[in-house]
């Protein structure tokens, strides 16, 4: 008989609702213990909480039944005020009672898995759309949870197993007349697989800066107003304006979600010649940053002609001052709009790959399976191929492919995946 | 009642090697066959070896067995096949004189301490609660032992068809022993049904070889025994011929009249051995398939022709090999005949063989739905190892797929079972780059020598070989190279500066033998075989490396056992067919539940989570 274990789900600190769950065997009695009588299956009620006499809150009360819920066992949740006092009141409560302990971290969705609610690939993508922040990552998490990266890996070691068979009867059955020659078709199968590792790692980079956000850098002369736009984009003043150039000294970050996608803004020192030290500096650091980030606006002062081909997107500043095409004001807004979307389309560009490996156990399984096709084509093209080494290099990626798809190495992938759980998910 | 440790049952391959293993390992043992001059007999083809195959003989060798020396002594042809592919996937391979053969072997067993051989059929095991505790044989004698071994071959409800006929027998003119197979039944356990076939032999004789292509030994023989150097018996060639469109259009005519294409055979036979009316109609896009004569022995006429396995009526074999270049006059001495016979899932057998639900008792050999003489051998000396070490209290020896191809054969049998004659190749090896045929000693002897089953002169021969091996390696390894040294000696290298030891050397740039001489002057005083050993290790460095990563991987999944009692269908996240399937199969681990077909991640997970959910209850407790 497994415990009763409870947690806060939603976040620590003061908000509108906080939502305690409770999931066990004696999720039942521990509402009842909060003086909760009766509860209908599947249905919010407003209920009373009790500790002894004392009214703790009221709140709304939710059962689920074992077989149901998202444990598989009896779950209460309990969506009371999000006051620190009440929330910590109801967990001591709650620790208190027999039977009952506070969950270990990743608990409530390893219970899911045991009981078979959820299987591995879905615990892995649940941990990803729990953390997605914008559309983008919920989009990506999505797919994944549907099965698209285990769809591609099975269609990938159709690929790898037909090579492998060619090979091996090469190999195996020396003796036996096989009058056709394997290469080739094992030549194509490795250069197709080489590149469709390849595409995948490629478009990965786009999948990870949606899971990690992407870096987009304002850049331009001082005092052209890459700050004000900076604050008119993120809605509040983060970096401080004023007329006098090199306000800002520092790369100023503010992190967003911009038309579905999660982006870094960077506003940085205006580029110019500086005198003194500490500008001068700031000025390197922004050319440093404008070369790593994903994209780059440069702003430039009305009538002026771009000649930092660099940048990604040109705009011109100051539209109040001067409208024109391509022209924003950190000050009205103008043209905010359409810098928007001229950066998520420059982003989405950058995520148009399949986007389907979102982890960094998943790159590093397929850079394996992608090293080893090198090796192969290596092997392949050499005068007399090593074939038992082409063979062993196949078997590598085949290899990393179920390590991909969680078929070996289970016992690690359970473990990375827990650890990235927080308490009461 | 006479008492040995461990009974042997069965005088073919799996017997004799099981024998001789269990009373090299000190145990009492007495093997039972029905006649004692038929043991090691070559029931089919007249060769030993080949890809997979080879490996195993020199594993059963390095375990100082019977095979590799018997085949040696016997061998009248050495073909070291895949020559010029990579060290790991060649095999010696020998066409054997039957008679020379079995005189080996049968010298070998007669001169072999704490072995009675013993003239008689079993009839009967001796059950005591619920353990085997001897044999009953069929003149009524009864033979206590700790231990059985049964390596029945296909003598188990055997029936041979030649057309439409079909009478029941193992093989051709022995009896067929269906009163034991009888009381198998009784065991429950499951049986599976396979066929297997020959060719018809012919009369070497009324060959016509003058107008045949000739098919040489090697010239420089690779021997199965690593104590033998070169051959014994007068070396001979093998004929080559091939079938036309005339030969072809025989046996489609006659398809119908076939054992196996006239619905007379329940048996799933070999696909990687196939009859030649299942070479005429899977490949019909082929007007010729290859044949090849090989001769039974110095002082016997008989060939075999490998490739063209029949189970048609007589008078179309007749037909069909006088359609064949070279075979016009042949005349058949024994027709072709495909035999079915029962096997025993071996599922059910432990890591060492035993019946799991019989106690004491052992399986070895096509009784385990195996087929060809090396797979029997290596089953057998496995199976005789452990019967003679569970009669004397010892611990079960085990066999790792990442050491050898016998730990592969067992491991596969028992996770995986036989849908087919299992025959053993070099691709089910995963781990084939250090598997190889030439190091099997390397691998397995010291082990041996551990297990008590190696002979004095073998122990001696072999530390020799060690010292020397490891001596080059402790030299190579000492020398250090700079960039520089390697760039002056047309070593192509980046200046990066980094020292390399000679083996890094070796291992890390493809170099010619005067490069590696002028470079390593090591290498050209130390004995040939030693310095092709070092060489072999270091060209296959990198990738051992890696496959070491994938072993070790395997090992930890191993060592997580799935509990006997595991309740499957308490799993709510399993399909109704795999938890079935689960259910009925048990895999030990995780490494073999992952090998299930159908078994999905998620499944895996799950049981995994359910193991250790039930681990840290019971810790709890």
């Amino acid at each position: 008989m497994s415990d009763t274990i409870f947690a806060l789900a939603t976040a620590r600190g003061k908000a509108g609702i906080a939502v305690v769950r409770v999931s066990g065997p004696s999720a039942l009695d521990a509402a009842a213990a909060l003086g909760v009588g009766p509860l209908p299956v599947r249905r919010g009620v407003l209920r009373n909480l009790m500790i002894g006499d004392e009214l703790l809150d009221s709140a709304l009360v939710l059962f689920f039944a074992a077989g149901a819920s998202f444990t598989g066992e009896n779950v209460v949740e309990f969506q009371v005020h999000g006051s620190e006092a009440v929330v910590s009141a109801l967990l001591r409560f709650l620790t208190s009672l027999p039977g009952l302990r506070m969950a270990e971290p990743g608990e409530f969705t390893r219970r899911a898995l045991e009981n078979g609610m959820l299987d591995l690939t879905q615990v892995e993508a649940l941990a990803d759309l729990i953390d997605a922040e914008t559309e983008a990552q919920r989009r990506q998490a999505q797919r994944v949870l549907a099965g698209g990266l285990g769809q591609r890996a099975a269609l990938w070691r159709k690929d790898l197993v037909r090579a492998a068979a060619l090979i091996e009867a090469t190999i195996d059955f020396a003796d036996e007349d096989i009058p056709v020659d394997v290469l080739p078709e094992v030549r194509d199968i490795v250069e197709r697989l080489s590149a469709s590792f390849a595409a995948e790692i490629e478009g990965s980079r786009g999948s990870e800066r949606v899971r990690a956000g992407f870096e987009v850098a304002i850049i331009g002369a001082p005092n052209v107003g890459k700050s004000s736009l900076l604050n008119a984009l993120v809605g509040r003043e983060v970096a401080i304006t004023s007329a006098v150039a090199g306000t800002t000294r520092d790369v100023i970050e503010v992190r967003m979600d911009l038309g579905g996608l999660p982006v870094t803004l960077l506003d940085t020192a205006g580029l110019r010649e500086a005198t003194d030290e500490v500008e001068r500096i700031g000025v390197a650091r922004a050319r440093e940053r404008a070369r790593l980030a994903d994209l780059t606006v440069l702003l430039l002062e009305p009538g002026e002609t771009a000649s930092d081909t660099e940048a990604d997107i040109i705009a011109w500043g100051k539209a109040d001052l001067v409208p024109g095409p391509n022209s924003v004001s950190g000050l009205t807004g103008q043209g905010l709009d359409w810098l928007v979307e001229e950066i998520r389309t420059g982003l989405q560009q950058r995520v148009s790959g399949s986007g389907l490996l979102i982890r960094e156990r998943h790159r590093s399984a397929l850079s394996l399976a992608s090293e080893s096709m090198a090796s192969a084509r290596q092997s392949l093209y050499d005068g007399d191929p090593s074939l038992e080494l082409v063979a062993a290099d196949l078997r590598t990626a085949s290899h990393a492919l179920d390590n991909l798809v969680g078929k070996i190495g289970v016992e690690t992938l359970l473990d990375e995946i827990f650890s990235s759980f927080c308490i009461g998910k | 009642m006479k008492h040995f440790d461990v009974v042997v049952i069965g005088g073919g391959h799996a017997g004799t090697e099981a024998a001789s293993a269990a009373a090299r390992a000190g145990a009492q043992v007495a093997l039972v066959t029905q006649k004692i001059s038929t043991i090691g007999m070559m029931s089919c083809n007249p060769a030993i070896g080949g890809l997979g195959k080879g490996h195993l003989v020199r594993e059963i060798d390095a375990l100082d067995g019977l095979m590799g020396r018997a085949a040696d002594a016997a061998g009248i042809q050495f073909r070291l096949l895949n020559r010029r592919k990579g060290p790991a996937v060649q095999g010696p391979r020998a066409q054997a004189d039957r008679a020379l053969y079995r005189a080996f072997v049968q010298r070998e067993l007669a001169d072999q301490q704490n072995l009675s051989l013993l003239e008689g059929e079993v009839v009967d095991l001796i059950v005591d609660n619920t353990r085997v505790g001897g044999v009953v044989l069929a003149d009524g004698q009864h033979i206590s032992a700790h231990a059985v071994v049964l390596t029945a071959g296909t003598f188990l409800n055997g029936l041979i068809h030649i057309g439409d006929q079909r009478h029941a027998g193992g093989r051709m003119g022995d009896a067929p022993s269906t009163r034991l197979g009888d009381r198998l039944n009784d065991l429950d356990l499951k049986r599976g049904r396979l066929k297997t076939g020959t060719p018809p032999r012919l009369d070497g004789r009324t060959i016509n070889w003058s107008i045949l292509e000739e098919q040489k030994g090697d010239d420089a023989p690779t021997m199965f025994s690593f104590l033998n150097s070169a051959p014994v018996a007068r070396q001979v060639s093998c004929g080559v011929t091939r079938t036309n469109e005339k030969t072809h259009d025989i046996i489609r005519a006659n398809l119908s009249r076939s054992a196996m294409y006239g619905g007379h055979i329940d048996g799933v036979g070999p696909r990687y051995c196939p009859s030649i009316e299942d070479k005429v109609v899977r490949f019909s896009d082929k007007d010729s398939h290859q044949v090849f004569l090989e001769p039974e022995g110095l002082t016997d006429h008989t060939v075999y022709p490998n490739g063209i396995s029949s189970s048609l009526p007589i008078e179309v074999q007749t037909a069909y090999v006088g359609s064949i270049l070279g075979l016009e006059q042949a005349k058949i001495l024994q027709p072709a005949y495909a035999i079915e016979y029962d096997f025993f899932d071996p599922r059910a057998l432990s890591a060492g063989l035993e019946v799991q639900n019989l106690p004491g008792l052992f399986f070895a050999g096509q009784i385990n739905g195996t087929t060809g003489y090396e797979e029997a051998a290596a089953q057998g000396l496995a199976a005789g190892l452990n019967a003679a070490r569970l009669a004397m209290d010892a611990d079960q020896v085990q066999f790792h797929r990442s050491g050898s191809y016998i730990g592969v054969l067992l491991d596969d049998l028992r996770s995986r079972g036989v849908t087919e004659p299992y025959r053993m190749f070099t691709s089910r090896a995963e781990y084939r780059l250090s598997l190889r045929a030439d190091n099997a000693d390397q691998r397995l002897t010291e082990q041996g020598i551990g297990l008590g089953i190696i002979s004095e002169r073998r122990k001696a021969s072999f530390y020799s070989k060690m010292n020397s091996l490891n001596d080059l390696k402790a030299r190579l390894q000492q020398r250090n190279f700079t960039p520089r040294d390697l760039l002056e000696s047309g070593v192509h290298v980046s200046a990066d500066g980094s020292r390399r030891s000679g083996l890094d050397v070796l291992g890390a740039f493809v170099m010619t033998t005067e490069q590696q001489n002028a470079l390593l002057p090591e290498l050209l005083t130390a004995e040939p075989e030693i310095r092709t050993q070092v060489l072999r290790d270091a060209m296959y460095g990198r990738y051992l490396d890696r496959q070491q990563i994938q072993i070790d991987q395997l090992k930890r999944e191993e060592g997580t056992v799935i509990p006997a009692d595991f309740s499957y269908s308490d799993l709510s996240g399993l399909s109704g067919e795999l938890t079935s399937k689960l259910q009925r199969q048990r895999p030990a681990s995780l490494a073999v539940a992952a090998q299930i077909e159908g078994i999905t991640p998620a499944a895996l997970a799950l049981i995994l989570a359910n193991i250790r959910r039930t681990a840290a209850l019971q810790e709890a407790v």
